[in-house]
C-alpha cells in the first residue's frame, strides 16, 4: 500500500451532500483540539496525535512517504 | 470618487390611511425595501396576495455591497420574473482560483455539470438588484409600496399586528395580518420587540473599495492568502458590472476604519496589487470605499407570533460565502407559499412554524460555512496558522490538501433532509435528489419550445410523473393524475417522457438530453412530489394517489 493523498475524510453512516463538508469537518475538530492552549501544550497535542495516527496506520512504508513529504515541505 | 450609476429616487406619496381613505388593514406588511423585503414582496404579489411594503428611504443600497448572487437566487428570481435581467448586466462566473503567496494552489468550478440554466453565481452591485427588484414590484398591481415610512411602533395582539409609521406627513397606524420583517441586521422590529440574537463578532476588519478600471482578468474570483502586496493578509478580486471591481483587503482588527478609508491609503494598495499583476500602469479610479466588520448570529426562532423574521434581521453570517442575501432570498422563497396556504385558510398556522425549522437548518448551515471560511482565512492562534499554511503549502500537489483549502464556501441551497415535512423514502433511489431537496435544473421540451424544469416548476405543488412514452398512460392513470388538481391543495401533474404527448390534456415534458432522468434516478412510474419552493417533498417508484395526498397533507401540515 502506499500514502493515499486523496480526499478521504468521512464520517460513518452520514450522508455529505456537498464535496468539501466532510474535510471542513475534520478541520474544524482539528482546530478546535487546539482551543486555549499555550504554544507548548499545543505542540504536545500535535505530537500525540501525530503518534496515535501513526499506530492507527501501523504500515510503516506509508509512515515513512508521509514523513518524506512532511519534512521535505518544511 | 467617480459614480457608475445613477442613484434613483423613488417617489414618496401620502398614504391613504393619512388622507382618511381607508382604515388601513392588511393581509401582510412587509418592512425593508431591501433584496429580501422586496423578494418577499414581490412573491406574495404574484401568487395573489396584496401586500404594504414599507421602507424608511427612498432609494436603492448605497455603494455595492452585497455583490455575488448564486446559481439558487437566480432560480427563485427567475420564478419572480427578474432572473434574466439580472444575468443579462451582471458578470457570470463559475470558477474560482486560490492563491497561497504568488502561486495558484487551488481552484474550483461552481458548475461543473452541463445542461444547467443558470451560472453558479453572477457578481452585481447590490443597487443594481434592488433597482430591478422595484420596479418589477411597481408593475404589480397588488403592491403597495411605500418609501420614507418608518416603522417606529409594532405591537401582535396574537389577533393581528398593529404598526405606527412615520412619514414626511406625520405618523399613522395600520394593522397587518402577518408581518414580515426584512428590515436588516440592525433590525429595529427586532429590538421594539425585545427579541435577541445570538453569535459572536469576529475581530477582524476589512476594507472594500470598488475600482473602476478597465482589465482584461478575466471573469473569475480571485483570492490571495498572504500574497507579496498584501502581507500576512487575505485579498479578494471580483468583477462586477460597468468595470467596476471589488477589491476587498483583511486589515486586522487594529486598523482605523476612518484612515483606511482615505483615498491616499486606499490608492497605494491597489496600486501594489495591480504591479504585482504586472499592471502598475493601468489607471483606476476609487468608486465606493467602505471598511467593515461582521458578526456570526442568528435569532433564536424567526416565527414570533405573527412576526416573521427574514435575512440579515434574523440570522448574519460572514461574507466569505457570499451567504448573506443569497440565504436572505432563500427565506422568503421558503416563507411566501406558507403564508399563502395559511391566509387562504388551507393550512394550520404550524406551517409557519416549520418556516423557522427549515431556514434556521438553513441558518446554521451557512454559520457553520462561513465560520469554517473565517476561520480558515483568518487564523486566530498561532497553531491555527501553522496548520493553514501547512494546508496551503501541500495543496498544490496533494488532492487530499486542496479539499481543505477554505477561501469561502459558496453559497449553496440547503438539503431539508430534517424537514417534518418530508416523507421519508420507502422505495430505493440513487442520487441527491431526497426529500428536502433542491430540485436540480435540467433541459427539456415542450409545446411551447425549450425550456428549463426550474421553469416549468415552482408556485404550486407539482407532481412530477415519469414515463418513457407520454402517450402509454393508461386513461385510469391519466385521470387520476388529472384530479390531483381537484384537491383544496391543487397539485399539478407533470408528466416527464422521452417522447409522446400525455393524454387527457396533462403537461408534457420531454426530457430532450436525458439529464431529468439521470438526476433524478427516473424509472418508469417514478414519481415525486414537488413543494412550491422547487423542493422535493416525496418521492415513489410508483403513482398512487392516496399516497400522494398523505404527502400533501404532510407537507401541508394538515396530516
Amino acid at each position: 500500500m502506499s500514502l493515499n493523498t486523496d480526499s478521504n475524510f468521512f464520517t460513518p453512516g452520514k450522508r455529505y451532500f456537498r464535496a468539501f463538508s466532510p474535510g471542513d469537518d475534520f478541520y474544524e475538530a482539528l482546530i478546535e483540539t487546539h482551543r486555549d492552549l499555550s504554544a507548548e501544550q499545543s505542540a504536545m497535542v500535535n505530537a500525540r496525535l501525530i503518534l496515535l495516527l501513526a499506530n492507527h496506520i501501523g504500515d510503516i512504508s506509508v509512515l515513512r512517504e508521509a514523513m518524506k513529504i512532511a519534512r521535505d515541505g518544511a | 470618487m467617480l459614480s457608475t450609476y445613477n442613484y434613483p429616487k423613488f417617489e414618496y406619496r401620502r398614504p391613504p390611511e393619512l388622507a382618511g381613505q381607508r382604515d388601513g388593514h392588511y393581509p401582510v406588511v412587509v418592512v425593508g425595501a431591501g433584496p429580501v423585503g422586496l423578494a418577499a414582496a414581490i412573491d406574495l404579489a404574484i401568487q395573489g396576495t396584496p401586500v404594504v411594503l414599507l421602507d424608511n428611504d427612498d432609494t436603492v443600497s448605497i455603494g455595492s455591497r452585497g455583490v455575488c448572487y448564486a446559481k439558487r437566487a437566480l432560480e427563485i428570481m427567475d420564478r419572480l420574473g427578474c432572473a434574466e435581467e439580472m444575468v443579462q448586466k451582471g458578470v457570470s462566473w463559475n470558477v474560482g482560483r486560490t492563491f497561497f503567496h504568488e502561486e495558484e494552489v487551488f481552484n474550483f468550478n461552481l458548475c461543473p455539470q452541463p445542461d444547467h440554466h443558470r451560472p453558479g453565481m453572477i457578481n452585481l452591485q447590490q443597487y443594481y438588484l434592488e433597482e430591478y427588484l422595484v420596479r418589477r414590484a411597481q408593475s404589480l398591481p397588488n403592491i403597495d409600496l411605500r418609501w420614507k415610512s418608518n416603522v417606529i411602533g409594532v405591537a401582535d395582539d396574537g389577533e393581528r399586528v398593529a404598526l405606527r409609521v412615520e412619514t414626511p406627513d406625520g405618523a399613522y397606524s395600520l394593522d397587518a395580518d402577518w408581518l414580515v420583517v426584512a428590515d436588516g441586521a440592525r433590525s429595529p422590529i427586532r429590538h421594539m420587540m425585545g427579541l435577541e440574537v445570538e453569535g459572536k463578532i469576529f475581530m477582524d476588519r476589512f476594507l472594500i473599495a470598488d475600482v473602476v478600471m478597465k482589465a482584461d482578468y478575466p471573469a473569475e474570483r480571485w483570492f490571495w492568502f498572504d500574497p507579496p502586496f498584501h502581507p500576512n493578509q487575505s485579498v479578494l478580486l471580483h468583477r462586477q458590472a460597468d468595470n467596476v471591481w471589488r477589491i476587498d483587503f483583511q486589515l486586522g482588527w487594529h486598523a482605523d476604519p476612518e484612515e483606511e478609508k482615505k483615498p491616499e491609503n486606499v490608492i497605494p494598495r491597489i496600486k501594489a496589487m495591480l504591479a504585482a499583476k504586472g499592471n502598475e500602469e493601468r489607471e483606476f479610479e476609487l468608486e465606493w470605499v467602505s471598511v467593515y466588520t461582521f458578526q456570526c448570529r442568528r435569532m433564536h426562532e424567526f416565527r414570533h407570533g405573527r412576526l416573521l423574521f427574514t435575512g440579515d434581521a434574523a440570522h448574519q453570517v460572514s461574507p466569505f460565502g457570499a451567504r448573506g442575501a443569497n440565504s436572505g432570498i432563500q427565506d422568503t422563497d421558503n416563507l411566501v407559499w406558507k403564508l399563502k396556504l395559511v391566509l387562504d385558510g388551507k393550512a394550520p398556522q404550524t406551517l409557519l412554524d416549520t418556516y423557522s425549522e427549515e431556514r434556521v437548518f438553513a441558518a446554521d448551515e451557512n454559520l457553520v460555512n462561513s465560520t469554517r471560511s473565517t476561520d480558515f482565512i483568518t487564523p486566530k492562534s498561532a497553531v491555527s496558522k501553522t496548520f493553514r499554511n501547512a494546508v496551503l503549502g501541500l495543496a498544490k500537489d496533494y488532492p487530499f490538501a486542496r479539499a481543505l483549502v477554505n477561501s469561502g464556501r459558496l453559497s449553496v441551497p440547503s438539503f431539508l433532509t430534517e424537514s417534518r415535512l418530508n416523507t421519508p423514502d420507502a422505495d430505493v433511489f440513487a442520487g441527491v435528489m431526497v426529500p428536502g431537496a433542491p430540485l436540480d435544473d435540467a433541459p427539456c421540451e415542450t409545446p411551447g419550445g425549450e425550456q428549463w424544469l426550474l421553469q416549468a416548476t415552482g408556485n404550486r405543488f407539482q407532481l412530477l410523473y415519469y414515463v418513457p412514452d407520454a402517450g402509454d398512460i393508461a386513461p385510469a392513470d391519466a385521470a387520476a393524475l388529472a384530479a390531483l388538481a381537484d384537491a383544496p391543495v391543487p397539485v399539478e401533474a407533470l408528466v416527464v417522457a422521452e417522447r409522446g404527448a400525455a393524454p387527457g390534456g396533462l403537461k408534457t415534458l420531454i426530457d430532450s438530453r436525458g439529464r431529468i432522468r439521470e438526476r433524478y434516478d427516473l424509472r418508469p412510474a417514478t414519481t415525486y412530489l414537488v413543494r412550491p419552493d422547487q423542493h422535493v417533498a416525496a418521492r415513489w417508484r410508483t403513482f398512487d394517489a392516496g399516497l400522494v395526498r398523505a404527502a400533501l397533507d404532510r407537507a401541508t401540515c394538515n396530516a
